[in-house]
């Protein structure tokens, strides 16, 4: 007999969970590390993977994190932006490669091109948890003393780049209208 | 004007689908004939109703009528007329409309083809058809109306969203939601048979070609949708295991096991409490992707705008519809009992596995899709599970289910000699590997272990499928639309398995960066970029490229992939060139501007993708052909109904 009702029991455990779900916007990642140390990461260089790439590499600059993978197609998506952001040489991007393979991601930077001053192969996932990253691409703003300043989940946007992180970069204040629910800083 | 009826006639369709529900459902109790025909009089109405609400809406669409809010947020006067109309649909409130209309058409077939069942029967059947379109107009009434006025009228509308400005969508979302919606047949049916106490050979009977031809809607929905998003999404994938895709598979996977276990339940009187189950779960899995979708609570590339009272209002009709259904189940499921047994290599032993297999699928994917939002709700983090955890344990049951497959459908009823037929099985299975083998190292030069079994199953289950209608056709005997059904049926899941394991194990993608008069070469073929010019669509500008294909010197193709950037929502979107042949795509789709006259190209290669969905719209054939089966016609059914003794009221 009740075994018949197992189908049902397992229906309102899934009902509870829904309930819970409704009132949570799975895009809308609260940032415990806005204005908090960014974390220490060391992991190989995707690039050269006799190396390693680590905090300490950009100390003292300004510079992004940008969570990325190949199987991720809105960090393709994004690729093109980075180049552009990368060109301007304005901070340099750190990339960290997540929970993917290296000969795939190494072929990526030598076909697309490599936007990153250095790109961490996370296989993993540990640094991405660290950063509280729950999909790429995401994208960090990490000041002189490695604390995190901004973040922007998803691919990174014009508009985005010019009227928020831009600005912060530059001491300024961003520009509230360009920052949507994807997009947050430290007040 | 015609707006305000539209709304007006939605309100009516809704009050009708209550008198559909309670007359139907009060009717049988009471066993009172007036309002059993009141009820069928109700789904005749609300058909009428609904049908003219969604008229005045498509109308609202073509006149550009700027003063209604959903037109102008997903119209635009440089919108084609072909998209106007497609862009009903395109939107959350719209597809809604849309989705009622398709439950109403279905419960109307219901009201008018069935003779075969009990007025009482299907009075039940309508009752609770009333009830979920009753809820779905309620839905539609109070959170998601699409003829909102919106005061003062905007000058222009804010367009379509340029992904869904493509031929497939006028065809995608209603193949697609016909199959889901027509899952709720099968589920009104069970829930109709477990308030009756009753599930037997007849109704299996009645209700196997409904659930087949959801299914095929299902399928080639899907099919369809995969094969969109391979040519727009601009980056060669066909399956990308997103929420939302997995939201209509689940049902798909659930449909197929129900299709099979009604065959177990018609002809052997078996897994009655089963099949009825897996009828509740289909629609369930149906209804969650509802939920899912809707409401917001998983990120996912389909997202519709999301609103918290949306998502409530579906949760709580899910839980009343599923729980409803299920307390029903684990009330009366006891009482269907299955006197027959059967031999453990028997038909129905085989069928057993193929659902065991189907389920554990469906419950995998289900975990996947699911697991983000259990670990958020238990303040674990955030996470998301992709590809890697779908492709890989998505095989686990699959793989034995392809191999049983091709043994299982030689099994007989009840008692299984499979000695018969171990001599042609065993030389299928020898001609499968030589070909899996031959196949890999000789067209691809090559070999991998997963595409060898890959190919292997595939190729055997289409042997396979052969065999029984070959030695039948030898022996002189005539094929049933059934044996034909299920032979094709499986040939197109073998065809689809192949198609799915060549372009997995031997695609060949490319990203490299071309300017004017470069070339490049891809598997024996290549790629030149001569020119690249702008070129300016009825609303959107697009950069257009030339792409000449060549093979020894001689020309295959002329490529005019583009990068366009539709004028009201400024998005880029990527338009794919795409030679094809039945043996391979040549995908050729431009990245990004890198400067000076330098763009990113992604060039790939694809074997045998056409496999894919050529697999899946024989598979769907393969139902319409069982469907055509002479026993599913009315003069037969009631012969049947009569000698299993039950009685018509």
């Amino acid at each position: 007999m009740w075994r018949y009702l197992i189908p049902g029991a397992i229906f309102v455990v899934l009902i509870g969970f829904f309930v819970v779900g409704l009132s949570r916007d799975p895009a809308n990642v609260p940032s415990p590390l806005l204005g908090k140390p960014a974390p220490t990461y060391s992991l190989l260089k995707v690039e050269d993977p006799q190396l390693k790439v680590s905090n300490t590499d950009v100390a003292g600059k300004k510079h992004l994190v940008n969570v990325w993978a190949t199987w991720c197609a809105e960090c393709r998506h994004e690729h093109g932006y980075l180049l552009q952001i990368a060109s301007e040489g304005i901070a340099p991007i750190v990339g960290i490669d997540w929970k993917d393979e290296l000969p795939l991601a190494q072929q990526w930077l030598s076909q697309l091109g490599n936007p990153y001053s250095a790109t961490g192969f996370d296989v993993e996932g540990r640094t991405a948890i660290d950063f509280g990253v729950y999909g790429a691409p995401e994208t960090f703003l990490v000041d002189e003393r490695g604390i995190i300043l901004c973040k922007r989940i998803g691919a990174m946007t014009d508009a985005v780049w010019q009227r928020v992180f831009k600005p912060v970069i530059n001491n300024q204040a961003p520009d509230k209208a360009a920052m949507d629910a994807k997009t947050t800083c430290i007040s | 004007m015609s707006v305000e009826l539209g709304h007006f006639a939605l309100i009516l369709a809704f009050a009708l689908a209550l008198l559909q529900a309670f007359f139907g459902l009060a009717g049988a109790t009471t066993r009172r004939a007036p309002w059993l025909g009141a009820a069928r009089s109700a789904v005749i109405g609300q058909l009428v109703f609904t049908a003219f609400a969604f008229a005045c809406l498509t109308a609202a669409f073509l006149r550009n009528d700027f003063s209604v809010l959903y037109v102008a947020s997903n119209s635009n006067t440089e919108l084609p007329n072909f998209y106007r109309v497609a862009a009903v649909w395109g939107a959350h409130e719209g597809s809604l409309l849309l989705w009622l209309l398709i439950l109403v058409i279905w419960s109307a077939a219901v009201s008018v083809f069935n003779r075969a069942m009990t007025e009482v029967f299907i009075g039940r059947v309508l009752g609770v058809l009333g009830l979920v379109s009753g809820g779905f107009a309620l839905f539609i009434i109070a959170t998601s109306n699409p003829f909102e006025r919106l005061l003062p009228a905007a000058m222009q509308g804010r367009d379509l969203n340029p992904l869904l400005q493509d031929p497939a969508l006028a065809a995608h979302p209603p193949l697609l939601y016909t199959g889901y919606v027509g899952l709720a047949i099968p589920f009104a049916c069970a829930v109709a048979a477990l308030m009756e106490g009753k599930l037997d050979a007849a109704w299996a009977r009645w209700v196997r070609p409904w659930t087949t031809v959801a299914w095929l809607f299902l399928t080639v929905g899907i099919a369809l949708g995969s094969f969109w998003a391979y040519y727009e999404l601009g980056w060669g994938g066909w399956w990308f295991w997103d929420p939302v895709e997995n939201a209509s598979f689940m049902p798909w996977l659930m449909s197929t096991a129900l299709i099979h276990s009604l065959a177990v339940t018609e002809k052997r009187g078996l897994f009655k409490s089963w099949t009825a189950l897996l009828a509740i779960f289909g629609f369930s899995l149906s209804l969650l992707g509802t939920f899912l979708v809707r409401s917001g609570v998983l990120v996912s590339v389909h997202a519709f705008a999301s609103d918290p009272s949306r998502g409530l209002f579906i949760l709580v009709f899910l839980a009343l519809c599923i729980g409803g259904a299920l307390t029903l189940f684990a009330v009366r499921a006891p009482r269907l009992k299955s006197d027959a047994g059967f031999a453990i290599v028997s038909r129905e032993s085989f069928l057993l596995f193929n659902n065991v297999l189907l389920v554990v699928a469906a419950a995998l994917i289900l975990l996947g899709t699911l697991y983000p939002l259990f670990v958020d709700a238990l303040n674990l983090g955030k996470i998301s599970v992709g590809p890697p955890y779908f492709s890989v344990v998505f095989l686990i049951p699959m793989l034995p289910l392809l191999f049983l497959m091709a043994v299982g459908m030689h099994a007989s009823w009840k008692h299984g000699k499979l000695a018969s037929v171990r001599t042609p099985l065993l030389s299928m299975l020898a001609v499968a590997a030589v070909f899996a083998a031959v196949f890999g190292l000789w067209t691809y030069s090559h070999f991998s272990l997963l595409s060898f079994i890959g190919t292997l199953a595939g190729a055997w289950v289409m042997l396979s499928a052969l065999i029984d209608p070959v030695s039948r056709l030898r022996a002189g005997h005539s094929l049933s639309p059934g044996i034909i059904a299920m032979s094709v049926a499986h040939i197109g899941l073998g065809l689809f398995v192949l198609g799915a394991t060549t372009v997995e194990t031997y695609k060949i993608e490319k990203d490299l960066s071309l300017t004017t008069g470069q070339s490049t070469q891809i598997a024996g073929y290549d790629f030149k970029l001569l020119q690249m010019e702008k070129v300016r669509g009825p609303n959107y500008d697009a950069i257009q490229s030339t792409v000449r294909i060549t093979r020894d010197g001689n020309e295959v193709a002329v490529l005019h992939p583009q990068k366009r950037v539709y004028r009201v929502q400024t998005s880029p979107m990527t338009e794919a060139g795409i030679d094809y042949q039945w043996r391979r795509d040549l995908f050729v789709a431009m990245g990004d501007d890198l400067g000076n006259g330098v763009w990113s190209f992604r060039i790939q290669y694809k074997p045998l993708v056409r496999f894919i969905w050529l697999g899946a719209l024989v598979m769907a054939i393969g139902g319409f052909i069982g469907v055509l089966d002479r026993r599913y016609r009315v003069k037969t059914a009631r012969v049947a109904v009569a000698a299993d003794g039950t009685a018509r009221v």
